[in-house]
């Protein structure tokens, strides 16, 4: 399988729990080819499976696009989750720990955020939720806010 | 020590080993899977009077907040019906993971593998 720095986006659906072992395998098996050690690996499958399920019971469904990064300095891979759901209101309290309107124990997106290099959410109230998460190979240590 | 017995209904195979239900999750867990386990263990320690859990999870290789969470409710609800759990074999990357996910599974007993689990479960239980 050839995962070079060209931008090759895999784009896979999410509509059900099984997908979601899908989309774990998929960003697994491209971190490993673009270099990531085992423990940032478990990372990013983590985080990909942390946002595709919030795609999934949020967005009422979606998809994930997956794009592997290379900035010349250092390789990387881009997760999009996209969904036309109902968008999120308060992006603010979505955000913070422990705050959940699914059931679970809310740390979606606050837990996937801290798992990755970069984070973004565009959201709009009716409009859907498009959730990027990139992380980059690294030997650094990613900066820790609030230590 | 009596010989592991096969378990009917799970998808994910819960065998029993005198007293004590062990399961050994590997590879990918569908959040079904994961919840029919949940009812499946709960049913088997009353039906069966097991006193003790072991779930060993060196085989998987991600732990998100819903498996997480479906580990700690599994442990809650086994210790109202009067069975303790031990959480057996995580992986390194795992912990690493669940620490920065803000995961930290305060109410869960851990063992480094199954053989430390057992032995921590028979120590307490008599």
């Amino acid at each position: 399988m050839q995962r070079s720095g060209q931008v090759s986006a895999t784009s896979l659906p999410i509509g059900s729990d099984a997908d979601l072992a899908w989309v774990r395998q998929e960003v697994r098996q491209c971190a490993a080819g673009l270099g990531f050690g085992l423990v940032q690996q478990t990372k990013l499958v983590t985080a990909a499976s942390e946002l595709a399920r919030n795609t999934l019971v949020h967005g009422g469904g979606g998809r994930v696009e997956i794009t592997p990064l290379d900035n010349g300095r250092s390789r990387g891979l881009r997760m999009s989750f996209i969904d036309d759901g109902p968008g999120i209101r308060d992006l603010e309290l979505a955000m913070t720990d422990g705050y959940t309107t699914g059931g679970g124990l809310g740390l979606g997106l606050s837990g996937a955020k801290r798992l990755v290099h970069e984070f973004s959410v565009d959201t709009e109230p009716g409009r859907g939720t498009t959730v990027t998460a990139v992380a980059w190979v690294t030997q650094v240590p990613a900066s820790r806010p609030g230590l | 020590m009596s010989q592991p017995l096969p378990a009917h209904s799970a998808q994910v195979p819960v065998l029993a080993l005198g007293d004590v239900l062990l399961v050994s999750l590997q590879g990918e867990l569908h959040d079904g899977m994961a919840e029919q386990l949940q009812q499946d263990i709960t049913q088997r320690i009353s039906t069966d009077r097991m006193t003790g859990v072991v779930i060993d999870i060196s085989g998987v290789d991600m732990v998100d907040s819903f498996l997480g969470r479906v580990l700690a409710e599994i442990a809650s609800t086994a210790r109202l019906l009067a069975a303790r759990t031990v959480l057996a074999g995580m992986r390194p990357a795992v912990a690493i993971t669940l620490v920065e996910l803000g995961l930290t599974l305060p109410g869960l007993v851990t063992a480094l593998d199954v053989d430390r689990a057992m032995e921590l479960l028979n120590q307490r239980g008599s």
